[in-house]
């Protein structure tokens, strides 16, 4: 049967739309606004493609959940938003410290505490990056419309298979919540990654976190003849807890550096209108689109105003900035919080210009209006 | 002589559990158990949080997954939910499975998700260095109740029953016997299902509260113990400090993952998957 494959669809549905094109077959989640959609989404669908659906008690069991299904061999996957994912953080340090691929949806809304349920927010930037102890791996996408939704959901399955690094996909309400056109692309152009898992090893042979040359060990799945240890502690080779000194550290910097080794494949950024640009924007998310607007209107009124656009968070593009640290004559870093990526934008452009906040955290877009004033004031 | 080596990962060894501790009891009670029900060690998922007793999975040669504190059940839910065919057994304490992990425990019994709860309840948190725990007797002392325990402790069995487990049983490490044949029936019942094992803890427990050595404590448990059967003959007053042991619920509940499973069926018929 021929069906339409453009639809009008919220974030959060095409989220959900872009797990199932990935291959999620578990979902395991709490409701919060305005994340719920996706789970609701899911709970109708995952059942129908053979997969798992289950609503936990709270977001630590979700999460909980999610790191038992993928070591079973599912692609996993939560959603949450600000409260929830600060429930979530302790069990997406354990995901981080024993290599269990999962996605973690957050439906950033106003924070702190309870803060604004309803409205949008950029406030978990660096919790996302920093919000479980210890010093650990993460990656964080941001997508700015319905179907880089979509697609970054899909990348963000990607990412997490292929790194055995947990990946937070940070929408924000205004992204969850929006209803725009999506056309589905078709199946065989979507690029699906499967973790490297292979063959049944034969019992005390796989050594679960051997080094390779990637730095990400192979998976086997529990319940394939294996038969190993994971643990949440500080663990050699074998997957065993130890105390050596030599293997712990060993452990920790290659825990590390599999985002220094693949950054060039992770990191994803969207360059418009940087060529000859003086001033230089940085936006992410539902921002950019304000951010967008306001250097199209720029350009109108002759300003060399341009935008560079981080789909990738974490880890930072600040190779990417810092490669025009030097042309443009200033920065404006416009987000719905108090400066958290400003902070970033100062480092990877060396203090060499000065970086311009425009913040709000009033539970409010930022106006395009806004952003273009600020352009002008500084030509 | 049952060959207990075979299920050990002898390189594991020396176990950190102290003189006297009642954890390793528990631990062979469950290898035989594993042993008469036949099932293979590829088919078993072991999961723990974190305590002493948590620590028992890591000298096993099964699939074996040490999680966060209190939360061995969520990871558990999990893995059964993608791998119903595994047999998943939480090994978990008193702390670990009624303080921080509560919720998860009263809900997994709620859910009836076919589990096996070990439930090793030694009344102290022994790990960190014997703090009150929620099934620290009234009056006993601690380290975090110096001068003794001014609250009331849970009944873990009841806890479990009443939040809708299956099977609910409980056991001492005393009664090793006991503890194999009731551990067996909890593995093959479908749906939650726990065992409350007691198990003495001298070093944290005992020394405090002058309950002597492992041995002594075994002796106490030995001499405190009721079957059920009599102690529903009983009333609460001659129940007092007494530690009733046997089956205590066993009953048929519609199974989570199997009700999960028809609807898993009924889709696949249909071969409706779009929208």
């Amino acid at each position: 049967m021929a069906t339409s494959r453009t639809r009008i669809l919220s974030g959060n549905e095409a989220c959900a739309e872009g797990a199932l094109a990935a291959g999620v077959r578990f979902f395991g989640g709490y409701p919060i606004t305005p994340s719920s959609e996706i789970a609701e989404e899911l709970s109708r669908k995952l059942p129908r493609h053979g997969g798992i659906f289950i609503q936990m008690e709270d977001e630590i069991a979700s999460i909980g959940s999610v790191i038992g299904a993928s070591i079973a061999g599912s692609k996993a996957m939560t959603a949450t938003s600000g409260p929830g994912f600060s429930l979530m953080q302790e069990n997406i340090g354990y995901a981080c410290m024993a290599e269990i691929p999962c996605v973690i949806v957050n439906v950033m809304r106003g924070g702190p505490s309870t803060g604004l349920p309803t409205m949008p927010s950029q406030g978990d930037v660096m919790q996302a990056r920093w919000g479980t102890h210890g010093d650990h791996p993460i990656i964080a996408l941001a997508p700015f419309s319905v179907r880089e939704t979509f697609d970054l959901t899909i990348r963000a399955f990607n990412l997490t298979e292929a790194f055995r690094i947990p990946v937070v996909l940070l929408l924000d309400e205004i992204i969850g919540h929006v209803n725009e056109k999506l056309t589905f692309p078709d199946p065989e152009e979507i690029r699906v990654v499967e973790r490297k898992s292979g063959r049944k090893i034969n019992g005390q042979d796989y050594l679960p976190y051997r080094v390779t040359e990637s730095g990400v060990p192979p998976m086997v799945s529990f319940g394939e003849g294996a038969r190993y240890h994971i643990t949440g502690l500080a663990h050699d080779e074998t997957g065993f807890p130890t105390n050596d000194p030599e293997k712990i550290d060993q452990l920790l910097r290659r825990l590390n550096s599999k985002l220094d080794a693949h950054r060039d494949e992770i990191v994803e950024v969207e360059y418009s209108n940087m060529d000859d640009a003086e001033i230089g924007l940085v936006a992410y998310g539902s921002t950019a689109r304000s951010a967008r607007y306001a250097v199209r209107s720029a350009r109108e009124k002759g300003i060399a105003a341009g935008l560079i656009r981080p789909r990738t968070l974490w880890p930072f593009a600040d190779r990417e900035i810092g490669a025009y640290a030097d042309q443009v004559k200033a920065w404006i870093v416009p987000e719905m919080n108090l400066g958290q990526i400003a902070t970033q934008v100062e480092c990877a452009s060396r203090f060499s210009r000065p970086v311009h906040r425009i913040n709000r955290v009033d539970g409010n877009p930022i106006n395009p209006v806004d952003i273009l004033k600020k352009i002008e004031d500084l030509v | 002589m049952f060959d207990y080596e075979q299920y050990l990962r002898k390189s594991k060894m020396p176990l950190i559990w102290c003189a006297g501790c009642g954890d390793g009891i528990v631990m062979k009670a469950m290898l035989r158990a594993i042993h008469k029900l036949q099932i293979a060690k590829d088919d078993i998922c072991m999961v723990s949080g974190i305590g002493c007793s948590s620590r028992l999975p890591g000298y096993l040669d099964f699939n074996t997954l040490h999680t966060t504190h209190g939360r061995a059940i969520t990871f558990a839910t999990g893995i059964k939910m993608v791998k119903p065919e595994l047999h998943v057994i939480v090994i978990t304490g008193d702390g670990d499975a009624t303080a921080i992990g509560g919720n998860h425990f009263i809900h997994a019994a709620r859910r009836n998700i076919d589990l096996t709860v070990i439930l090793f309840n030694n009344h102290i948190y022994g790990m960190t260095g014997g703090q009150v725990s929620p099934t620290t007797p009234f009056t006993k002392h601690a380290s975090t109740a110096p001068y003794g325990n001014i609250e009331n402790p849970f009944d873990i069995s009841g806890l479990a029953a009443a939040a809708g487990a299956s099977f609910v049983a409980r056991a001492t490490a005393y009664n090793a016997i006991q503890l194999e044949k009731l551990i067996q029936k909890a593995i093959e019942k479908k749906g939650f299902s726990v065992v409350e094992a007691m198990t003495p803890c001298p070093t944290t427990y005992g020394r405090r509260n002058r309950e002597g050595t492992g041995v002594d404590m075994l002796l106490y448990q030995k001499d405190n113990s009721v079957p059920v059967a009599k102690a529903n003959k009983m009333d609460a007053e001659e129940l007092q400090g007494k530690i009733v042991t046997g089956v205590l619920v066993d009953r048929e509940k519609a199974e989570c993952r199997q009700e999960y499973q028809n609807l898993l069926d009924h889709f696949s018929k249909e071969g409706e998957v779009d929208s």
